[in-house]
Order: structure tokens, then C-alpha cells, then sequence
């Protein structure tokens, strides 16, 4: 070494880089600093938490972010905003940290097809990305006619309002809109589907809201399932805070809706009875977002096989796909999960492009619910990877406590709103 | 020269080594990966910007002892005591230890 000159030396580096160029490998030195080309295809809980944490853990990385939003508005806490003690622009989140403090490229466009041959993924816009490696974050889309009559019009007349944006301010409008007295309905599809809990704490919401403005009015749920997600809390809870307002049909009981009749503001049950609501809020079937159904990512199910050491595919190469769209075994379709699986995909990205060795990760999903303002409850699990896919830890997890007093509530609201304000600043802030 | 050379030579490596991103002393890949929850609650490297307790600056003894009495039952807790019964002790100490060296 002390044999070469300090010109000899550049010589090597250079001579180093034009072979690495020559063969076209990835090579570092081709593509100056780069190690490889994330993708990642859509900006919520899971794939805003990767495209972030793979800046974080290896700047050498380039990362796209594909989102056709310049913001994202997030489901959970869209409950508060339903019942009208939160403001739409507290669960909006932009892009920008994500882009100047952490160096992620954000593509505002739709991918509108995945060539996993080429490794490439064509946008609405005409644009191509390479990738060598992608991830896939699409979220749910709702299976328009599973229930008949039930499209994305008639979600005008009964809105959804499960994905947040226009359609929660448009439950909001007509929940103001109705009369003191008038029933909502709302009907709840089979299992799996987004947020578990998520509709049976909207229900408590819109009786905090009728309970102070129009106290004569009913709720009615129809559910397409004989059980949910902490139910006994639940029902204690409705109970407590709001006798007799809310009355659930499970599925054996006729509670599961087939057909909708939108100008009438009605839906009818698998025995044809059928229910006139002031407001009806239709919460339908889901699948997986559409890019991963139209790239060979889902199976007959509609949901995305994963590897659950890794979330890859187990359908594409280079291909992870992580939150709400996966099939991950024992966890739910929450935020919480979708932010434990970003990070997971990205050190799983991160340890391939650095030929590193990737061990069996545990997760956590915590969830919290609130049955009104000073009123939370929760379910904690620890999940481990085993030959029998994701599964909970035995002896651990579960809701809270049944018998808790009113402090212990309390305190459980306090601390949603702190997992609300560190969820999204891990996600979405500098 | 021969010092620039051997200085030049050190950036050569240091930036090579820098490209493969070794893991530093004590961050192995599992006590990374059994950290990946955590932070969702307690904030991006322990520092909470809300309600949720920060663990940012606790030692490692510390984190550790407060895990095993929440998975006793031997500390007031909502959710951690839940959380916390899913660890093996190795666990708890490897979750502490990364916690206490690596979230800066």
C-alpha cells in the first residue's frame, strides 16, 4: 500500500467504478452512494412508517414514496371527529418531514401496475419507478355489490366513512341533520375486515353525540357476526354511559344485511326484514387495496400471503406487503400493526440490500377505544412467529380488566390520546 | 505523503465499512427487531411527545426492573403489565439494554 501514489490510488477507485458501471451490477460505486431503490406504494400507517424508517436506519437507500394524496387522514380518531369533539384537520398528516427531513422522494400519483419480472411499477401519471426492492401498503377497498345495491354511489346517500376524509364529515352532516329521535343504523360486516373494535366504538361516539343533542334517538347495529372484538367492555360501557340507546343484532339474530335500499335510506336482512334508518351508515366487505389484487399479491381470499418472519410476499419476489391488505395470522387489521409491520419490512429491506441475516421478529399491537371522552379501554397482545404463522403469546395480552373503576378509565383515555400523538409523530412527524 | 496516503486509505475503509452498516456494539439484530413496538407508543427513540410515558434516558437497569414488575403484577399499570408477560427474561434485558444504548 505505501508503494502507490495518491494519483494511483484515485486510478483504482476509478477503475473500480467503471467495472462496477461496465457489468451493470448494483454495485455501490455505480450508482454513487446508493445501495438500492425502495418503492413504496402508499403513504398510511404502514407504508408512511417504512419508507421513514428505511431513511432512518440506512441513508445509502433511495426511497420513493408513492401516494396519490398530498395528505392522509387517519382512521383512527375519526370516531372523535364523527361525534364532533375533533376537528378533521387534528388526524390530517402531510408528507412533508417525511421529504425534507428524511430525504424520501414523494411521487403524488397512483400505481397503476407492478411488473415484478422487471422489477418496475407504472404510475397513473406515465411514470416508471425501478425498484430493487418494493413495498406494498395499500390498505382495504370495499367490495362494491357484496351487499346488493351497496356501490360506491350509493355511499353518497349511506356513508361508509372507513376510510376518513369526505365520507366522515359526511356521517358528521347528517348525524347534525337528523331530528332528536330518528334512528341510525349502521351494519357491520363478517370477519376479516379494518379495525376490529372500530365500529362498535363508533357506535359509542354517536350516542356521546346523540346522548347531548338529541337523547330520544336510537342506535342500531346489524352484525354479520355472533361476536367482536372486546365485547364485554363494550356492552358494559354502552350500558353505563348510554342506557338503552344502543341495541346490537348479531348474525344469528338476523343481523346480517344483504341488500340496501339507498333512495329509502333502508337495508334488509338475510331473512328479508327490513330496517328504515334517519342515517345509515354501511360499513361493507373488504379486500385488499387494488394494486395488490390486480398484481398477484392476494390469493382467492383477497388478502396478501406473507412470510411472517419478513412480510415478502409469498407470491412475488422483492415484494413486501404490510398492514391492513396482509393476511398476518393472529393480528388485527389496526394501525398499531400496520406501523409494527413498516418497521419490520424496512429492517427486513434494509438487512437484504445489506446482505445482512433477518431473525424472527415478536410484535406488538396495543389499541385503545374509547366508550366516551374520559372512557377507555384496550387490548394489548405480544405476537410470535411460530410454524403455525403469527400467533398471540399464551399467558399474555388481552382487554382491560372488567371490573375497573372510573380512574382506571380515565386513565386509559389519557393514554389513547398519547398512543394517537406518538403514533403519528413515529409515522408522519420530523 | 505516505501519512496522507494512509489517512486517505482509513477514510477508504471507514467509508466501506459505513456502507455495509455493521450492527454497532450491543445492537444485534434481535434486540432491534424486539424494539420495533415500543417506540410506537413511547415515541421515536423513547421520546413521547404526549401522555405515554418517555423512555428516552432511563438506564437499562431501570427499563429492566420496571418490566418484570409489570409482568408480576407488582406495579400500577393499564397496559404494560399485560404487554409484559409475553418477554422471557433474556428478552426483557436485551429490550432494555437496546433501549438504554441505541435510542438517542
Amino acid at each position: 500500500m505505501s508503494t502507490l501514489s495518491r494519483r494511483d490510488f484515485a486510478k483504482f477507485i476509478a477503475a473500480g467504478a467503471a467495472a462496477g458501471a461496465a457489468i451493470g451490477a448494483p454495485s455501490v460505486w455505480a450508482q454513487g452512494r446508493t445501495r438500492g431503490r425502495v418503492v413504496v406504494i402508499g403513504g398510511g400507517w404502514g407504508g408512511a412508517t417504512a419508507a421513514k424508517k428505511i431513511r432512518q436506519m440506512d441513508r445509502a437507500i433511495q426511497v420513493t414514496l408513492v401516494e396519490p394524496s398530498a395528505s392522509f387522514v387517519t382512521c383512527p380518531f375519526s370516531n372523535y371527529v364523527i361525534a364532533g369533539w375533533r376537528q378533521i384537520n387534528q388526524i390530517t398528516h402531510n408528507y412533508n418531514a417525511l421529504a425534507s427531513r428524511h430525504g424520501v422522494t414523494v411521487v403524488r400519483d397512483t400505481a397503476q401496475a407492478i411488473d415484478g419480472a422487471a422489477k418496475r411499477v407504472r404510475l397513473a401519471g406515465g411514470r416508471t419507478l425501478n425498484y430493487d426492492k418494493l413495498i406494498v401498503a395499500p390498505g382495504i377497498d370495499f367490495r362494491w355489490g357484496a351487499i346488493e345495491g351497496y356501490d360506491e354511489r350509493a355511499s353518497e346517500k349511506m356513508p361508509h366513512a372507513w376510510k376518513a376524509g369526505p365520507q366522515t364529515l359526511l356521517l358528521r352532516r347528517q348525524l347534525e341533520a337528523m331530528a332528536d329521535g330518528g334512528l341510525v343504523i349502521m351494519t357491520v360486516p363478517a370477519n376479516p375486515f379494518r379495525c376490529p373494535p372500530g365500529p362498535y366504538e363508533r357506535a359509542a361516539q354517536i350516542a356521546y353525540y346523540l346522548k347531548q343533542r338529541k337523547p330520544r334517538s336510537k342506535i342500531l347495529i346489524l352484525d354479520a357476526k355472533d361476536a367482536f372484538s372486546k365485547q364485554g367492555l363494550f356492552q358494559d360501557g354502552w350500558q353505563s354511559q348510554y342506557p338503552g340507546m344502543i341495541e346490537w343484532v348479531p348474525l344469528s339474530r338476523d343481523g346480517a344485511v344483504t341488500k340496501v335500499m339507498p333512495n329509502e335510506l333502508t337495508v334488509e336482512t338475510q331473512l328479508g326484514e327490513k330496517h328504515r334508518g334517519a342515517v345509515v351508515n354501511v360499513i361493507p366487505p373488504q379486500f385488499a387495496g387494488r394494486i395488490a389484487r390486480d398484481s398477484g399479491l392476494a390469493n382467492a381470499s383477497g388478502w396478501c400471503p406473507v412470510n411472517p418472519a419478513t412480510f415478502e410476499s409469498t407470491q412475488a419476489q422483492n415484494v413486501h406487503v404490510i398492514g391492513d391488505a396482509t393476511i398476518a395470522g393472529a393480528m388485527p387489521k389496526s394501525g398499531f400493526a400496520a406501523n409494527s409491520q413498516g418497521k419490520l419490512a424496512a429492517l427486513a429491506v434494509v438487512n437484504a440490500l445489506n446482505a445482512r441475516p433477518h431473525a424472527a421478529p415478536t410484535f406488538v399491537n396495543t389499541c385503545y377505544s374509547l366508550i366516551a371522552p374520559e372512557y377507555g379501554i384496550s387490548v394489548a397482545d405480544v405476537f410470535r412467529v411460530t410454524d403455525a404463522g403469527i400467533v398471540a403469546a399464551p399467558n399474555a395480552g388481552g382487554v382491560s380488566p372488567r371490573q375497573a373503576d372510573a380512574a382506571f378509565r380515565r386513565s386509559e383515555a389519557q393514554y389513547a390520546l398519547g398512543w394517537y400523538a406518538s403514533m403519528t409523530q413515529d409515522i408522519w412527524g420530523a | 505523503m505516505p501519512r496522507l496516503l494512509a489517512t486517505m486509505a482509513a477514510c477508504a475503509i471507514a467509508v466501506i465499512s459505513v456502507l455495509h452498516a455493521a450492527p454497532a456494539p450491543g445492537q444485534t439484530a434481535s434486540a432491534q427487531l424486539l424494539t420495533l413496538s415500543c417506540s410506537g407508543c413511547h415515541g421515536a427513540n423513547g421520546r413521547s411527545p404526549g401522555q405515554m410515558p418517555p423512555l428516552y434516558g432511563r438506564s437499562a437497569e431501570m427499563i429492566a426492573q420496571a418490566l418484570r414488575e409489570f409482568r408480576a403484577d407488582q406495579r400500577a399499570a393499564t397496559v404494560m403489565n399485560r404487554i409484559a408477560k409475553g418477554y422471557t427474561d433474556a428478552e426483557i434485558d436485551a429490550v432494555a439494554r437496546e433501549i438504554a444504548t441505541t435510542w438517542r
